[in-house]
């Protein structure tokens, strides 16, 4: 066999590409994050229209996407392999278990799977109708001396070939776009409480994912060391598993309770 | 004390097996666990009932040979203790204690609790060696080896190979076996000629035997008689990835 291949289906080569697709992944956590922290703006969603345009237009950003897409299925389709393989190291169970390890470190393939049927409805929720629904238009004419921005819903039944149409009016000042408004959506899905608890939940899912996975994979890499270990752990509990899911959960709740 | 037993008899390999009660009267605190089994055994031969088979052998904690799963955790309950080193004293009178094989692929019952280990053998066979020339031996202080890793070297070898990591382990893995074995030949100066082919060969040995992956939960870590530490376990990592990105052997 090839040396890569079989260092790759090794039992640790198997685990190190979950590490390299889940640390991927991480930093997918982040970028998401920071940019939908623009649905707390209060500007109409002027910003996060914007953004979400930006997002499925830019060459650079598309190919990293759908490279993500990819991974996220390949990570999830991997693990849910190991975990199979795993099981049939042990053909016959034992009578009586008394666990030593953490019940998230134990349970990752079912968090993953819980976390799969997450983004399943996640995407269908919003990528899915950006892309293939006729969503409501909404208009945004700025004042570039002060940038004040003032919304305008466009009629139902409004749409245009282009994502964004942007146009400048000199004589006034102002510079005004189109575009499809995933804010409004947003805000209309979050309406419903039970979509609201099962994205809230999911964040635990999330967090508990986290909280082992992190960590999990430096040791998967070989990184351990008395310094940076520590370091690790930290960042993968307060960060990852505290922060992040936090900042996730805050945008439902907030649409639920504010909008 | 009266300790109520529900042990697993296995005729062999090819039979499945059943958890059997046994009542076991008179056991002195002080006896270990598995004097308790000698005493319940000779009164099962006298009664011409069929003893328990069970693996022992130094019962002094050095030697790896005992192996009982005691209510859910290999070795019993106790931290940094082999089952030989168990006392009944950790038990209350009256209770009722499960007793189980080690319970993995690789390690196929022979009968009740006597498992087949010759799968660690085969992987310490695979690379668990150093290369001696012959010859006068050398002086001792020739190889200057740093205090550090000669402690890390000493703690990684303290591993008996008794399989208790497999038996706590959810999958099954040999990972803190073999990261131990790697590890206290790839600190060494001694084991540097083999220390690729080491790596490269005791895992895919490890592999070959139908051990598990490692999803570092640290049971085997936390389960450890001799508390071999996780450390080993990224160090293997390092070493097999190492080792397969460096080594000449394509």
């Amino acid at each position: 066999m090839f040396w890569l291949t079989k260092t790759l289906t090794s039992s640790i080569g198997k685990k190190l590409l979950m590490a390299l697709t889940g640390l991927f992944l991480c930093t997918f956590l982040i970028v998401h994050l920071i940019g939908n922290l623009q649905l707390f703006k209060n500007d109409g969603g002027y910003a996060f229209n914007n953004y979400a345009v930006f997002m499925t237009t830019f060459p650079l950003i598309k190919v990293v996407s759908y490279v993500n897409y990819a991974l996220i299925l390949f990570h999830a389709f991997w693990g849910l392999y190991i975990t199979y393989k795993n099981r049939q190291a042990r053909p016959v169970n034992y009578a009586v278990v008394k666990n030593s390890s953490s019940v998230f470190s134990r349970n990752m393939a079912v968090l993953g799977t819980i976390l799969l049927v997450y983004l399943a409805v996640h995407m269908s929720d919003f990528w899915y109708r950006y892309h293939n629904e006729a969503l409501p238009y909404v208009k945004y004419t700025e004042q570039i001396s002060n940038g004040n921005v003032e919304t305008t819903l466009m009629e139902s039944g409004y749409t245009q070939e282009a994502k964004k149409v942007e146009s400048f009016n000199e004589e006034a000042g102002t510079k005004t776009i189109i575009v499809k408004d995933l804010y409004n959506v947003v805000s209309f899905s979050f309406q419903n409480i039970l979509l609201v608890l099962f994205y809230v939940l999911s964040m635990f899912a999330v967090a508990f994912h986290m909280f082992h996975g992190f960590q999990s994979a430096f040791q998967t890499m070989g990184w351990s060391h008395p310094k940076y270990t520590p370091l690790i752990k930290g960042i993968g509990v307060w960060v990852f598993a505290v922060l992040i899911p936090i900042g996730y959960a805050a945008m439902p709740l907030y649409f639920y309770f504010f909008k | 004390m009266t300790i109520n037993l529900k042990v697993w008899k296995q005729k062999n390999a090819k039979t499945s097996g059943n958890l059997e009660t046994y009542k076991v009267d008179h056991v002195s605190p002080d006896m270990s666990f598995l004097e308790m089994f000698d005493v319940l055994n000779e009164k099962l031969v006298q009664e011409n009932k069929e003893p328990i088979a069970f693996d022992h052998d130094c019962r002094e904690g050095i030697c790896g040979m005992c192996s009982m799963y005691i209510n859910g955790q290999p070795h019993g309950p106790l931290e940094g203790v082999t089952t030989c080193q168990l006392h009944m004293r950790t038990f209350n009178d009256g209770d009722t204690i499960v007793v189980e094989p080690w319970r993995s692929k690789a390690f196929p019952v022979i009968k009740d609790l006597v498992v087949d280990r010759s799968a660690f053998d085969r992987i310490i066979a695979s690379g668990g060696f150093v290369s001696v020339n012959t010859g006068n031996a050398q002086d001792a202080n020739n190889l200057a080896i740093g205090k550090d890793k000669a402690d890390m070297a000493f703690a990684a070898a303290a591993c008996i190979g008794c399989g208790a990591c497999v038996a706590a382990c959810k999958n099954a893995s040999a990972m803190l076996f073999v990261s131990a074995k790697v590890s206290q030949l790839a600190l060494l100066p001694q084991g540097q000629p083999e220390r690729e082919s080491r790596a490269l060969n005791m895992v895919a040995q490890m592999d070959a035997e139908g051990f598990g992956a490692c999803t570092n939960t640290g049971a085997c870590a936390a389960e450890c008689p001799k508390e071999i530490s996780l450390d080993n376990i990224a160090r293997l990592n390092r070493e097999f990835l190492g080792a397969s990105i460096s080594s000449t052997s394509v």
